[in-house]
This record gives C-alpha cells, sequence and structure tokens, in this order.
C-alpha cells in the first residue's frame, strides 16, 4: 500500500521572532495556533509562516517557570515536553490568587497539563464528557459515578504567558471557572464564549513530579491546605477505628475468658437491722465463712433500705487464724426529691466494694453502723435494716472500662485532626461559611 | 478485502480502492479528486495542498475498534478558528465505514446513524442546552462553523465542494459524543464515543521527529 507517499515527518522548527529577532521555538508542530517569544514576550500567530504578531505586553515582570520549556518528563507512562506556560488569577474579595500552568505535550497522546499553586500540583487531563451539575446552595458535579463537591467559581484572567498553546491565547482573556473536589480529584469547568470545558486533575506531590522531570534541587514547600490535598487522615480514621474495635473485642473476650476461670462464689450472706435510737453497741462480728483457692480479692456487698438518709460502715475483714484484719469503711447514702429541674437522685442505697488479694483461710468480718445526727430523719425511728454478703474471686470490671477508655484515644484524635483538616480545606472555598455537615466523604 | 484497480482519466495511473462502497478518492500521482459513477471516474477538482497537520495519523494506519480491525482509506480535514481537525475514514474488516475523528489528539470514534428521533433545526441551538439523542441525555458543547480545509483519499460519500460547515458537538456524562453536520439538507449525525488514543491499537502510524511511538 504505497500509492501515498508518506508526509513529511513531524519536526521541531524555529523561525525569528518579527518583534525582537529572536529565535522561536516550534515544538508543538503544527497543533501551535499562538507562539509566545521567550524573550520579548510577544505573542505570536503560530499559523503564519512570518509570525505575525497579535499582542505585545511588557506590562509586567518576567516570570520563570518553574519547570523550564522543552524539559521532558513521563507521566502515566508517557513522555510529555513542556511547550507551554502560562499564569493565571482569580480575585476572591479584591485578593489575587495566583497559580500556574505547565502545558504538556506528546504528538501522540496528546495535551494535558500541570498545575500549580502554593507548592501544590495537579495533573491536568481534559475529560471525555459533560459531567451533570446539579444547582442549589451546595452545587455536585457527578462524572463516572463520582460525587464532587462545588468548592469554588470565579473569573479566571490570564496574566502571563510563555511559549506555545493550540489554542488562542491572550493575556488579559478570561474564562468563568469552576472547581469541584473529591480528593485526591478535582473536576474543573471553564466557559468561554463559545464552549465549555471539562477537565479532571489529581493531586500530586512536587517531589514526585522533581523526580519525573528529573528537575534540580527541591520543589517549593507545599503551604496550606489545598482544595483537593487527600486528607491524609482519610484513611487512617477508618483503621484507627477498626483497630480500636478489634482490640475491644480482644479485651472483651480476655475479660469472659478470665471470669470463666473466676470462682465467682458467695461466701457469705446475712441480714442485720440496726437501730440508732437505741444505746447498745451497733458493732458486731459475723459468722466465720472459708475463702478458698488463690490468693484473690473478695467482694464485699451492702444492701440498705436507707431513704433520703445515709449510713457509715466501718469494716474490717479479720483472719481468724492470725487475726490479721483488713480494715475499710464505706458510706452508702440515698438520696432523692423534686426541684425546679424535676425528680433528682443521689447516691445508691447499695454499695460494693472489692478488697483485693486476700490469702485462702477463715476469715470472719467486723461491722460497725454509724449515722450522723439527721434532724429530719430523727423523729423516724432511724431503724436501718442491711444485709452483707461476700463473693470470693470476681472479675474486675473497672479495668476492663479503664482499658476501653484509653483505647478510645486515637482513634477519636485522628477523627479530630481529620475533622480540623477538612475544615482547613473548605476555609479556602467560596463555602467558608456554610455549615458543616455532610462535608465528610462516608 | 478485494482490492478495485481503476486509471485515474487525468494522468492514467492505477488508483486503488480499499473501500468498496468509496464514492470519492484522490489520485496520489495527480491530486486529482475523483468521483465514481458505477465504473467509471470523473475528475471533479484537484486537492489543493493540504496545510500542515500534526495528526499522528495518517492514510493506511490500521487500529483496532470494539474487536474489530479497520484501516484508515482517506480523510477531510476541517479548520476553525481554535484549529484544524481531522475526520479520519476508517473502513472497517466488514466493510462499514467509521470515523475517527482526531483534534490536537484527543480521539472520538463515531459512525453515521440515523437518528429515530428528529434532530433538533439549527437555528436555535446554543451551548449547554440538552437534548435526547438515542435514549441518552446529550449537551450541546461547541457549536462552531468550521472551513473545509481539504481531503485526502477514499470517501463513502462525495465531498469536494464545501465551503462553510455548521458543526454541533455534543457529549454525554457517560463519556458519549456525538457530531451534527448540518452541510446537507437533512442533518447527518455521527454518534460515537471519546477514545483513548492507547485502546485503539493503531500501527503504521506518522513518525515524529525526536519522538519514540
Amino acid at each position: 500500500m504505497s500509492e501515498t507517499a508518506p508526509p513529511p515527518a513531524g519536526k521541531v522548527r524555529t523561525l525569528n521572532c518579527p518583534n525582537c529577532g529572536g529565535s522561536v521555538t516550534l515544538r508543538g508542530f503544527a497543533h501551535s495556533l499562538t507562539v509566545v517569544c521567550v524573550q520579548c514576550l510577544s505573542v505570536l500567530d503560530a499559523k503564519s509562516p512570518s509570525l505575525q504578531v497579535l499582542q505585545t505586553f511588557q506590562a509586567r515582570e518576567r516570570v520563570h517557570p518553574l519547570i523550564p520549556l522543552g524539559t521532558r518528563g513521563k507521566l502515566h507512562g508517557t513522555q510529555y515536553e513542556v511547550i507551554g506556560f502560562q499564569t493565571r488569577q482569580i480575585m476572591v474579595e479584591m485578593i489575587p490568587y495566583e497559580w500556574r500552568e505547565y502545558l504538556l505535550f506528546n504528538p501522540y497522546k496528546g495535551f494535558r497539563y500541570l498545575a500549580e499553586y502554593d507548592g501544590h500540583w495537579n495533573d491536568v487531563k481534559p475529560i471525555k464528557g459533560v459531567p451533570e451539575v446539579t444547582s442549589g446552595g451546595k452545587p455536585e458535579a457527578r462524572w463516572l459515578g463520582e460525587k464532587y463537591r462545588h468548592f469554588q467559581s470565579a473569573r479566571a484572567e490570564t496574566t502571563y504567558v510563555m511559549g506555545e498553546f493550540p489554542w488562542q491565547v491572550r493575556v488579559g482573556e478570561s474564562a468563568q471557572a469552576s472547581d469541584f473536589v473529591a480528593p485526591p480529584r478535582m473536576l474543573s469547568q471553564e466557559v468561554s464564549e463559545g464552549e465549555v470545558n471539562w477537565s479532571l486533575g489529581e493531586y500530586m506531590e512536587g517531589a514526585q513530579i522533581w523526580q519525573n522531570f528529573q528537575l534540580p534541587g527541591a520543589p517549593p514547600p507545599a503551604r496550606g491546605i489545598y482544595a483537593n490535598q487527600p486528607s491524609p487522615f482519610a484513611d487512617r480514621t477508618k483503621s484507627a477505628w477498626m483497630t480500636c474495635l478489634w482490640l475491644m473485642a480482644g479485651l472483651f473476650a480476655l475479660l469472659m475468658l478470665a471470669s470463666m476461670f473466676m470462682r465467682q462464689e458467695e461466701v457469705f450472706r446475712q441480714k442485720y437491722t440496726y437501730s440508732a435510737a437505741s444505746r447498745v453497741e451497733a458493732s458486731h462480728v459475723t459468722s466465720e465463712f472459708e475463702l478458698k483457692g488463690r490468693t484473690s480479692n473478695v467482694e464485699v456487698n451492702i444492701a440498705t433500705d436507707l431513704d433520703n438518709d445515709s449510713a457509715y460502715f466501718n469494716l474490717a475483714l479479720i483472719n481468724a487464724a492470725s487475726g490479721q484484719a483488713y480494715d475499710f469503711g464505706r458510706e452508702v447514702s440515698y438520696y432523692h426529691g423534686r426541684d425546679s429541674d424535676g425528680n433528682w437522685k443521689e447516691g445508691r442505697a447499695v454499695d460494693s466494694v472489692i478488697v483485693p488479694t486476700i490469702p485462702a483461710g477463715r476469715y470472719y468480718l467486723r461491722v460497725e453502723p454509724e449515722t450522723e445526727p439527721n434532724p429530719a430523719a430523727f423523729k423516724l425511728a432511724r431503724t436501718i435494716r442491711y444485709e452483707i454478703w461476700l463473693r470470693r474471686d470476681v472479675p474486675i470490671n473497672l479495668f476492663f472500662f479503664l482499658a476501653a477508655g484509653l483505647l478510645l484515644i486515637p482513634p477519636v484524635i485522628v477523627t479530630l485532626r481529620r475533622a480540623q483538616f477538612e475544615q482547613a480545606r473548605w476555609a479556602e472555598s467560596g463555602h467558608a461559611g456554610d455549615d458543616e455537615e455532610g462535608k465528610d466523604d462516608d | 478485502m478485494s482490492r478495485r484497480i481503476a486509471n485515474c482519466p487525468q494522468c492514467g495511473a492505477q488508483v486503488g480502492f480499499r473501500f468498496s462502497n468509496a464514492v470519492q478518492t484522490t489520485c496520489s500521482y495527480c491530486r486529482s479528486i475523483l468521483v465514481r459513477h458505477d465504473v467509471d471516474l470523473t475528475r471533479v477538482g484537484e486537492v489543493a495542498d493540504l496545510p500542515p497537520d500534526s495528526s499522528p495519523i495518517q492514510i493506511n494506519t490500521e487500529g483496532i475498534y470494539d474487536n474489530k480491525a479497520f484501516v484508515v482509506a482517506g480523510r477531510i480535514l476541517y479548520e476553525y478558528e481554535q484549529g484544524r481537525w481531522n475526520e479520519w475514514h476508517l473502513v472497517f474488516q466488514d466493510g462499514v465505514s467509521g470515523w475517527l475523528s482526531d483534534a490536537q489528539a484527543q480521539y472520538a470514534l463515531s459512525v453515521l446513524v440515523k437518528s429515530s428521533e428528529p434532530l433538533p433545526e439549527k437555528t436555535g441551538l446554543t451551548r449547554g442546552q440538552r437534548f435526547k439523542i438515542d435514549g441518552e441525555w446529550f449537551e450541546v458543547t461547541a457549536y462552531n462553523h468550521a472551513n473545509y480545509a481539504g481531503v485526502e483519499g477514499e470517501l463513502p460519500f462525495e465531498y469536494w465542494d464545501k465551503a462553510t460547515v455548521l458543526f454541533v458537538d455534543l457529549r454525554s456524562a457517560s463519556g458519549r459524543f456525538a457530531t451534527i453536520d448540518y452541510s446537507e439538507a437533512t442533518p447527518l449525525l455521527f454518534l460515537g464515543e471519546m477514545v483513548e488514543f492507547d485502546d485503539l491499537r493503531l500501527t503504521n502510524l506518522r513518525e515524529f521527529e525526536g519522538w519514540a511511538r
């Protein structure tokens, strides 16, 4: 099949700028519509054989692209060359925000850009379709099954151009730009006369670009949080909660296992009555009981019929053989009533305490109830009925709750930091004043 | 694919047809535009020099789409204020025609279809307008008057005396693509999708100095 002669191969051309005479390199082959002389910054018509001058501008200081024109580097396995550079800006509340765009070209794969703002980079490609945009207070764009939340809309003005572009560029021209984010991606819509263009950007680390394009030195440090910068906490929140859940489950299993091996044996139970009115010595000792097994705890429970009253119990667990006493005291009080806030309650009529590390042996308990003179209760008979029972070798649930509480700390911190990150992200958006509801991804 | 050979009525050179339904072709020696009526070739004009163009695709480029092999048999080149684009005429292995549009190395593959619903009138069409084609919502993304800038190779219809053509580009949210060509009395609807260069597995491409394929 050779009826057609092979067309001339695409070639880089070099011409002279009609304004300053400097050399102008055309790297984008016949795709380039405009080329900007790197010496005098005149905007030239790349289609006219003599590069007709379309616009001259010297209005501002020369900008030095961080990636020089003509630099090649790999993105997604394809080699691209930087052929154009422009700076653009938006005004938000009278403050200009300027970013830089590097136009990349490969003769087979076409064009894409790298955009940089404050050390944050995006790898941007025009997309093949029109995302659906929902209107309303919080507009969203949907593209290939993913939701992008509206971040900002503003008029983007071109402030500086260098190199080649496959479309008409002029300094001062502008387009209405809207950004929608789903970190690490960002959908951008640009509307200028006659055309709507959508592009999809993906957040990139400067260091990655420096590596791919083999640039000397280090990329400028990223400052602040960028619109589609992935949150370092987004994945960590989930894993932190999962870890916490597993540890909790393990802890609970351990607790269950431990309680299976504990005696949890009731060793003593007796009911008593105490009368404050009688001058009889209230102190008494219980009958002896046996504490078996290894050295372990003893749970001492006191249930009373106290009602808007309190009592103090001096207690001693005494070893019948050695006479060694473990002294302790418990205050039991229960009050309730009704005030302007409604019903209230304070304390409980039942008390429970764990006496740790008691060796096996025969023991008895010395009990000495006391009551404070209570004007309200004094008129009454002031009789307190109470019951004491003891259990040997019981699991201590408090440890479980303490450990569980500690386990909750890491996921709670990560969750809070994630919320802070999102707050900082959206503080820079056009929705800074909106409520935060629905801004989380999951 | 059976190849038919005829002789150019202008210079006598052999003119081969890759595409049995080709109605128009160009003689690669004398650049005559030839139109086929039955077996006779009639010279209707001469191709002007095509403006320089940087498409990596050329006549005889081969590729695969939808598991069917195709070969590029011809093209129409258009020009508008934002640049040029090619409509490459593809001939699939089963003889069906398709179009591979290449605008600044953004590719879309489409076929000429008969619309089930009447197409909108060109007057009053605006960018951003949405309507249903083939059961799916499409949005008008571009509305351009393009200049016919030249032809090359075999085409399934006569196409050589155009001047300005109104094109309306439409895209759907699922990445489908449509173009309506208002140059004929009844508008022509091309329906397809945007395609990735790598997915077409193209061979016999143009070479670019300093660039590896």
